[in-house]
């Protein structure tokens, strides 16, 4: 699965900062919308496998999964879309803009202090 | 004692990188390149073939053809005398955006109008992966149920085209359960402005109208 890639540029990105603050990292928080098809069983195994031996050997990942949100065209709400109930939960329109998917970004990452 | 750092980086970097440089190349030369994703055997291929030979006075089509282990499909696509590049994955389940830079390389793409990209048979995993497309069509046949867009929303998000293919299969007295208004309604839940036209690559039935929506789309990126 996709997930590999995802490690890999995980890894990099983490290994990079590791590098910056000469520190060891144990845990890292990564954000993701609801369209990156990202699995967190896949995307822990995957890193596991290709972090053995390196900085970030064992480290733990947090992912958190951010639902899509739509912006009511009458009352400019902003809500969660549910594909089962598309509409506004304040005024009950239908008519509503769906908001760009959250990117994967890697939010923050845990350092070990000396 | 731990200390923590906030990092905000987009990951897939690497692949972004790769996909923006494919799109600034085929902006400066304005070429249209479309992104084709479906489950295996929606008929991606079948489409293709007969799109190409259908608007061959038209319209100049290249191919880049994605297959995890066979050049089968990139041999179909030769017969129609069309361009095609051919990128095995080799077990991966989609294409990146650096696999298809250096297929641009080997197209003739300033000879061409439109390139199209046959992904990896797989609904989940391509849609996360940009590739510096001008846009995605996704392609749903009778057969795979009127369900999908509800179970892999995303890609029905991010088309431009939804293709419902196979629709010979829904004449009457078929055994085929699949309700067109379904998929038409869901799909445009998920995505307002998104073209769909119910096709058959077989009998060629609701065709020109997908073959309009290609004329009318590369007129535009040339005009401007
Ligand atoms: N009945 C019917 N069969 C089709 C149609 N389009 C494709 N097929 C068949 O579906 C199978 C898979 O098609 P293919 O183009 O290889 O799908 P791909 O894996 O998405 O590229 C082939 O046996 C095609 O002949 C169609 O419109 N109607
Ligand atoms: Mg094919
Ligand atoms: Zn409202």
């Amino acid at each position: 699965m996709h997930e590999t890639m995802v490690a890999e540029s995980l890894l990099a990105t983490i290994s990079d900062e590791a590098r910056k603050q000469n520190a060891k990292p144990v845990s890292a928080k990564i954000s993701c919308g609801m369209l990156n098809a990202v699995n967190d069983k896949v995307l822990c195994f995957a890193f596991d496998a290709i972090a053995k031996g390196t900085s970030c050997e064992g480290i733990r990942l947090e992912i958190e999964h951010k639902l899509m949100q739509g912006q009511c065209k009458k009352c400019n709400e902003r809500f969660d879309f549910k594909l089962n109930c598309p509409k506004c939960p304040k005024c009950d329109n239908e008519e509503f803009d769906l908001l760009p998917d959250a990117p994967l970004l890697l939010e923050q990452i845990e350092f070990e202090m000396e | 004692m731990s200390r923590k750092i906030d990092v905000g980086k987009r990951i897939l970097s690497a692949n972004e990188r790769y996909a923006l440089k494919n799109s600034q190349l085929l902006g400066e030369q304005k070429k249209l390149c479309l992104n084709m994703i479906s489950s295996p055997g929606s008929g991606k291929t079948t489409i293709l073939a007969r799109t190409i030979r259908d608007v061959k006075d038209k319209i100049k089509i290249g191919v880049i053809e994605g297959d995890i282990q066979t050049d089968l499909d990139a041999e179909r696509i030769k017969a129609t005398e069309a361009p095609v590049v051919q990128i095995e994955t080799g077990g991966s389940c989609h294409l990146s955006a650096a696999q298809v830079s250096g297929a641009l390389e080997k197209l003739p793409v300033g000879d061409l109008d439109l390139i199209f990209i046959e992904n990896v048979g797989n609904l989940v995993c391509p849609s996360a992966f940009e590739l510096g497309e001008s846009g995605k069509i996704v392609v749903l046949s009778a057969t795979e149920g009127d369900d999908k867009p509800v179970k892999y929303p995303a890609i029905f998000a991010k088309s431009k085209v939804l293709l419902i293919n196979k629709i010979d299969l829904l004449e009457a007295g078929a055994q085929v359960d699949f309700d067109v208004e379904r998929v038409r309604a869901d799909a445009r839940k998920l995505n307002k402005g998104i073209e769909i036209f119910p096709i058959s690559a077989q009998t060629g039935e609701g065709m020109n109208r997908w073959y309009d929506w290609l004329a009318e789309s590369t007129k535009n990126l040339q005009g401007d």
